[in-house]
């Protein structure tokens, strides 16, 4: 390309996408960004016409959680942007790049409740780590590349560009930027080196350590790095819900999950710690429930390249802000230099022995298994032997989300998809389809409950639009069933407004969208249905009948200590009480 | 007591908003924001007094520096620092309390801007305090209407200005680091 050109702004726009290695945007289009699907024909950047924008702004986010690549969505002004949002803070909550596109009336408008107009950058300065309101053509391609550096870099987020359609039809001199300037967007990645070396002390000083790794681990792309650290410091290790696959399930200091629905060991373990390893993890209530009762014997050494999240849910005795991805290294090589003084560590024995017990007493992986019915931890583990650690599974929010977290192994990250942190329903669907687009050879399984697989429904033509061979089971059991769990044990099981009563057939649902489709409730049936979902060509549409009033357990009730976990159901004498 | 911060920020559409937005987000009531630009015409700087849970204050200090358009937020509230405040007044007055009203001004070493005969307009400067006395003292000579400017705060410890360089993007290079995981 020559010096300067004159191009449109939508021509503008799709270079610096280009130039950032986009691929593909997930997107749907409306009056005021038609120029820039007019350019987008002649673009080699593909489009995803997803039925719905939330589900634009998932589906960019199954790509973003499955490659690790900034993903792209798109959508008009007004309700388009609107309904981008609750995507936008999903992929906020859990930090995850995004680069959102939305149209905008043209600047001579704004402010005149013009047709399909809002105030999408009021409206998404919350819900972003950054936005841009874009009015003159000739700063397009510098917000452009700034909001991609934004997104990915530091601690990722989603950045929103608001782009007026003036922007889009106008023409302007284009020359490509080759750097850009925020002065004050600091990014702190090296850590300190005699923090580091104090961490590396603590480590095998501590008697009882545990290392508590999540998102972070996944998001900075270091499993390899926390595998070294894991075994150097030999300590048994819990990942979040954000974070599980960054350690291999099969891996021998795995013990599972923590926090509220966490398995038995890993919620003692972190209760009678002396030492938390936090890397790259924020201390969210759904971990620590009461949070002047978790791990009360344990110092902290904190992670994070997020400054604020150090010391904000528990103080931080021994804080790093850095890049995992830099800082464990480090670690580990002073690790490495420490530990023939270490030789000896008795109480890292005797803490292994105990951690071994907590785990044979309650193990999470148990049998639960019905002649009459299926079990949904049974339908969990079944996709847990056929998938073996190696496919990606994404997830809606709910029982089944937590069955799944518990019960499904991941050995590599990138694999599970969840929305962890705003848990938003309807989540599943469209992250598989995101998923499955960019990994189209890769067995992509979408777990939902029966509700959130209605909020995303749509999508089912999506799937057969691009063919994409998303496998979608429905975890059915005719509720609402995280709310009916609550409402049983802490609402004397009135329920209200958790029955969902017409759910579709299936199989005439998937042939109406031209797929499989299936529905399953015997619980013999049950791995073959699965492998032959998984087997056939296409997408497919697996309706599982399960217990409709099954309870997940262990679980910590909202605001209690995590050693005070209920293990099951009441018993029977405890009833008639 | 309220929190006193001092912002140093880019003077942008929507950075005063993404300040606000972290303080209205929480439930915070803004007491006083000052705002206006610097030396350097691109830059503005912001005073801030809002009540604020001191075990909260930190926190919200790093989200402050966390926002892209801010380069430095700083809590003046325990540091050596320098809060004033500007009022304007009207005072109403009896043609027997003039003297009076000016020897008080002049205690408070307030400036009379304006004088007619139905009474005075002042320009005071202080710390906050001191201006609540004095609007406490002219309210006694009869009806007073008053404008407050909010704190303006200076820090008198030289804080190291941390700015990013620029970084290269939107060409190869920024594809081949991303490829090598510098970012």
């Amino acid at each position: 390309m020559s010096q300067s050109q004159l191009m449109s702004g939508s021509k503008i726009l799709l270079e610096c996408l280009a130039r950032e290695g986009v691929d593909t945007i997930f997107g749907y289009p409306g009056g005021v960004t038609i120029p820039f699907y007019d350019a987008m024909l002649d673009s080699p950047i593909q489009h995803v016409l997803v039925r719905h924008e939330q589900n634009a702004a998932f589906a960019a986010q199954g790509y973003v959680r499955s490659t690790g690549k900034v993903g792209v969505c798109c959508a008009t002004s007004g309700p388009g942007a609107t309904n981008l949002v609750t995507g936008l803070v999903d992929a906020m909550m859990d930090s995850i790049p995004i680069v959102a596109l939305t149209g905008q009336v043209p600047t001579k408008l704004i402010g005149s409740d013009a047709f399909q107009e809002a105030d999408t950058f009021g409206i998404t300065r919350s819900a972003t780590k950054h936005n841009y309101l874009v009015k003159n053509i000739n700063e397009l391609p510098q917000v452009i590349h700034e909001a991609f550096y934004i997104a990915n870099s530091g601690r990722p987020g989603p950045v929103l560009v608001d782009i007026t359609k003036d922007v889009f039809q106008g023409n302007a001199h284009y020359s490509p930027v080759t750097s850009i300037h925020l002065p004050g967007y600091k990014v702190y990645t090296e850590g300190h080196t005699g923090q580091i070396r104090r961490a590396a002390q603590m480590m095998l000083e501590a008697e009882r350590p545990m290392i508590y790794a999540g998102g972070g681990v996944v998001l900075s792309n270091s499993s390899d790095e926390l595998r070294e650290l894991v075994e150097l410091v030999d300590a048994p290790t819990v990942l979040t819900v954000m974070g599980l696959g960054a350690l291999s399930a099969e891996h021998p200091n795995f013990i599972s999950m923590p926090g509220m629905h966490g398995s038995y060991a890993a919620n003692l373990g972190m209760y009678n710690t002396d030492l938390i390893i936090a890397l790259g993890v924020r201390f969210d209530d759904r971990v620590t429930g009461r949070l002047n009762a978790f791990a009360p014997h344990a110092r902290i050494i904190h992670v994070d390249i997020d400054p604020a999240e150090i010391g904000k849910n528990r103080n931080a005795d021994l804080p790093i802000v850095g890049d995992l991805k830099r800082v464990m290294p480090k670690l580990s090589a002073v690790l490495r230099e420490l530990k023939p003084e270490y030789l000896e560590r008795p109480g890292l024995r005797a803490w292994w022995k105990q951690i071994r017990e907590w785990m044979e007493e309650h193990p999470l992986r148990k049998p639960v298994v019905s002649a009459d019915e299926i079990k949904p931890q049974h339908l969990m583990a079944e996709i847990d032997r056929l998938t073996n650690g190696e496919a990606i599974v994404t997830s809606d929010v709910g029982q089944h989300q937590m069955w799944s977290a518990q019960l499904i192994r991941f050995n590599k990250p990138r694999l599970w998809i969840n929305s962890g942190g705003l848990g938003s329903m309807g989540f599943g669907l469209p992250a598989a389809l995101g998923a499955q687009y960019a990994n189209p050879d890769k067995l992509v399984v979408a777990i939902c409950g029966d509700g959130g697989f209605q909020m995303s429904l749509p999508e089912l033509a999506t799937l057969q639009n691009y063919g994409l061979n998303v496998k979608v089971i429905i975890m059915n059991n005719g509720y609402l069933g995280m709310v009916r769990q609550w409402q049983e044990l802490f609402y004397a099981n009135r329920l209200s407004q958790v029955t969902l009563d017409s759910f579709p057939d299936v199989e005439k649902l998937a042939a109406a969208y031209g797929f499989a489709g299936r529905t399953v409730e015997n619980p013999r049936d049950l791995a073959e249905a699965l492998k032959t979902a998984f087997e056939t060509p296409g997408p497919y549409l697996l309706n599982v009948r399960v217990t409709p009033t099954e309870n997940v357990f262990p679980m910590v009730p909202a605001g209690g200590a995590i050693n005070e976990m209920v293990m099951g159901p009441p018993q029977p004498a405890a009833l008639t009480r | 007591m309220l929190q006193i911060i001092s912002l140093l920020m880019e003077n942008k559409t929507g950075a005063l908003m993404r300040v606000t937005g972290l303080l209205t987000a929480r439930g915070y009531n803004i007491d006083s924001l000052t705002v206006a630009r610097t030396l350097d015409p691109e830059l503005s700087r912001m005073t801030i007094a809002v009540g604020v849970e001191p075990h909260q204050r930190r926190q919200l200090i790093k989200h402050m520096n966390k926002l892209i358009n801010v380069l430095q937020a700083t809590d003046l509230t325990d540091s050596p620092s320098v809060t004033r405040e500007m009022v304007l007044m009207r005072v109403r007055s009896a043609q027997e309390s003039r003297t009076a009203i000016l020897k008080e001004a002049e205690i408070f070493g307030a400036r009379v801007v304006d004088s007619t005969i139905e009474g005075f307009a002042l320009e005071a400067t202080g710390d906050i305090e001191k201006l609540d006395e004095f609007i406490d003292i002219m309210r006694s000579y009869g009806e007073i209407e008053v404008t407050r400017s909010g704190a303006v705060a200076v820090s008198l410890e030289a804080k190291k200005l941390r700015l990013s360089p620029p970084v290269p993007r939107g060409g190869e290079e920024a594809r081949m680091e991303e490829k090598n995981g510098v970012i």
